[in-house]
């Protein structure tokens, strides 16, 4: 399977927004932030199609996120991944002096895969020190 | 049922000060005015709470008394040697000014979320000067409104529609019409070629696409108000503007000193620069120039790519020259609703907008060296307090881990990575929902955040769990002070 070379950018969405105001443990939220909008040419270029998984990597780390065409492009050799815990794994934390990590332009490669994508209790497991969890149970009455 | 009005919104720094909240007994049932993001809070906020205090014991978190955890919490910031003190943007002024003493108290560092936000924009902001002003001001004589590293359509959903294009102002007229109508037209357009593609009309089609390129050329009436994107992707805010740009990531520095350049009708010596014509670049500099009130909003897109602070530099000595030929103002898109308040009570408390460090007993102020990132980066911090604010979602993977290796009190009113996380959870109120204070707008315009329903039983707003901790810090040095007496005695 072929590698690309992007340009990772990190945002605000509407709807990242809106589902961390719902709960950063729920479903949707996963299902806003886990996702790399792609150039559909990219996309066809990597053999990637709408929903599949892909591995995003940079030198501070991997991750997986499912790939989703970018309705506004065409912006080929940058991809977008929504500001969340996911995103974290792969962006710049060196500041140059100012306090501020890099969070966008960050030279990465995706590629297909058919790794899963991790869910945020595991991110939290594996990524930050394996504590046991142990917050209050989410409510959704 | 009851309608509370003019609720001012606690989501993001527009502050919309026109919600109205329906409430049946003590619950919120509707809300109206709010854009997605705020319906989405006043309407989920109580879905997913942190009710009762908790205490890490034997690797798990478990319940504990309001008191216990308050204790721990002051044992932990009294025993660290350079405890931060981290968030605060989504909370009232007045919990802030406690946050101040207390960290004083136990000689840490305070920053907020602006460090990872606009904290280059306010060093930018301290080297060259603001041409600032207030949205009301925009609202009703702006003619020229340019987004740069910004989609308020997704981050501050009703700024075009409060502040700024899609607004009726008293000189300024609303764009929806244009707008409308030109949504009209692509749709019409789309179907036509849709139309002439399927039955091959082959003159028909060349007509269509030629009107697309005609339209795509820059044509705009004088008495209208304009917008500008520039951004490196086209996103919503894109769709609406008169003018979309497209930069290179990590271009903007040179994009905004080649328009510098132009103003001063300077001549370039190459085709593009980021990614840009040289003959776009120029078609903006002259709606620059020919503008009667103009304004940059920015964003992290300005902030958080190659250049950082010197972006804002560039973006803010752009409006200073662009003040020799007409009136032009700029302005940071700022984030949490109360970012702008974080700044404004740590300036008028210590001096200094964010990154205060109370280590030497006096505030120290050096964003770079004690800026939350870089300290946990270098790993100098043994504690942590984190309040109103979610890191563990937000900062990048290695501060993130350098935070949760050290003793780590939250305070929150929603269950949080963060919190999760925690060695002490104290469970808070949702400030503007349950919990009255002062926000600040991002034009620097102080507005009461409302107390619209009852908190459940135990949560407690940050103002008062703050002072508990703060009694109870001074109480530990108190007691360790009167027993160090009592062995020179």
């Amino acid at each position: 399977m072929d590698t690309l070379k992007v340009s990772l950018l990190t945002g605000r969405t509407v709807n990242q927004g809106k589902w961390k105001e719902l709960g950063k443990l729920s479903r949707e939220y996963m299902e806003s932030v886990a996702v790399c909008e792609m150039d559909p040419q990219d996309m066809r270029r990597v053999g990637l199609r709408e929903g599949r998984n892909v591995k995003v990597t940079t030198r501070f780390g991997s991750v997986v996120v499912k790939a989703v065409k970018s309705k506004r492009g065409p912006h080929p050799g940058k991809v977008f991944i929504p500001y969340g815990p996911w995103s974290n794994i792969v962006v710049d934390p060196e500041t140059d002096g100012t306090g501020m990590p890099s969070l966008k332009g960050v030279e990465a490669t995706v590629e297909p895969t058919e790794e899963p994508i991790m869910s945020l209790e595991k991110i939290l497991m594996r990524c930050y020190g394996g504590r046991s969890l142990g917050g209050e149970e989410r409510t959704d009455a | 049922m009851r309608k509370v009005s003019a609720v001012v919104c606690p989501v993001c720094g527009c502050c919309c000060d026109d919600i109205e909240v329906i409430v049946d007994g003590n619950t919120i049932v509707d809300v109206v005015n709010a854009c997605a993001l705020g319906a989405s809070k006043f309407l989920n906020y109580n879905k997913h709470r942190q009710r009762r205090p908790m205490v890490r014991k034997g690797g798990r978190l478990v319940e504990t008394s309001l008191e216990e955890a308050v204790r721990r919490s002051a044992e932990i910031l009294v025993e660290a040697s350079y405890p931060i003190l981290y968030g605060w943007s989504s909370t009232s002024c007045e919990a802030i000014r406690v946050g101040l003493e207390l960290a004083e108290e136990v000689g840490g560092v305070i920053d907020n979320t602006s460090t990872i936000c606009h904290g280059p924009s306010v060093l930018a902001v301290q080297d060259v000067g603001l041409s600032g002003c207030t949205l009301g001001q925009i609202r009703h004589r702006a003619d020229l409104i340019i987004y740069w590293g910004c989609n308020p359509w997704s981050a501050h959903p009703r700024h075009m529609e409060r502040y700024t294009a899609l607004t009726e102002g008293r000189f300024q007229r609303s764009l929806w019409r244009r707008l409308i109508l030109r949504f009209y037209t692509d749709s019409m357009r789309k179907k036509m070629l849709r139309v002439a593609e399927l039955s091959l009309i082959k003159r028909l089609l060349d007509r269509i696409k030629a009107g697309r390129a005609e339209e795509a050329s820059y044509t705009l009436r004088r008495e209208e108000r304009k917008v500008v994107v520039v951004d490196v992707r086209r996103t919503r805010t894109a769709d609406l503007a008169d003018y979309f740009l497209r930069v290179e990531p990590g271009k903007d520095y040179e994009v905004l000193q080649a328009l510098r350049a132009l103003i001063r009708d300077e001549e370039l010596d190459v085709d593009e620069v980021g990614g840009i014509p040289v003959e776009s670049l120029e078609e903006l500099a002259d709606l620059m120039i020919g503008c009667r009130l103009g304004i940059i909003f920015f964003g992290v897109g300005l902030t958080m790519s190659e250049g950082k602070i010197r972006n804002i530099d560039a973006a803010i000595s752009l409006t200073r020259d662009l003040n020799r030929y007409t009136k032009f103002l700029i302005m940071p898109m700022r984030g949490h609703f109360n970012v702008t308040g974080a700044n404004i009570v740590s300036t008028w408390q210590t001096g200094y907008p964010y990154a205060v460090d109370f280590s030497q007993g006096y505030p120290r102020y050096n964003p770079g060296e004690t800026s939350v990132v870089d300290i946990l980066l270098r790993g100098d911090s043994d504690a942590a307090l984190v309040i109103a604010s979610d890191p563990v979602a937000t900062f990048p993977r290695a501060a993130v881990k350098s935070l949760v290796e050290n003793p780590l009190i939250v305070i929150t009113p929603d269950v949080t990575p963060t919190s999760l996380m925690a060695d002490v959870v104290l469970p808070s109120t949702f400030v503007g929902i349950e919990t009255a204070g002062t926000t600040y707008r991002m034009d620097h315009v102080p507005l009461p955040l409302k107390g619209v329903v009852e908190p459940p039983e135990g949560c407690l707003p940050d103002e008062e769990l703050l002072k508990m901790i703060l009694r109870e810090v001074r109480a530990i040095k108190g007691e360790a002070a009167a027993s160090t007496a009592l062995v020179k005695a």
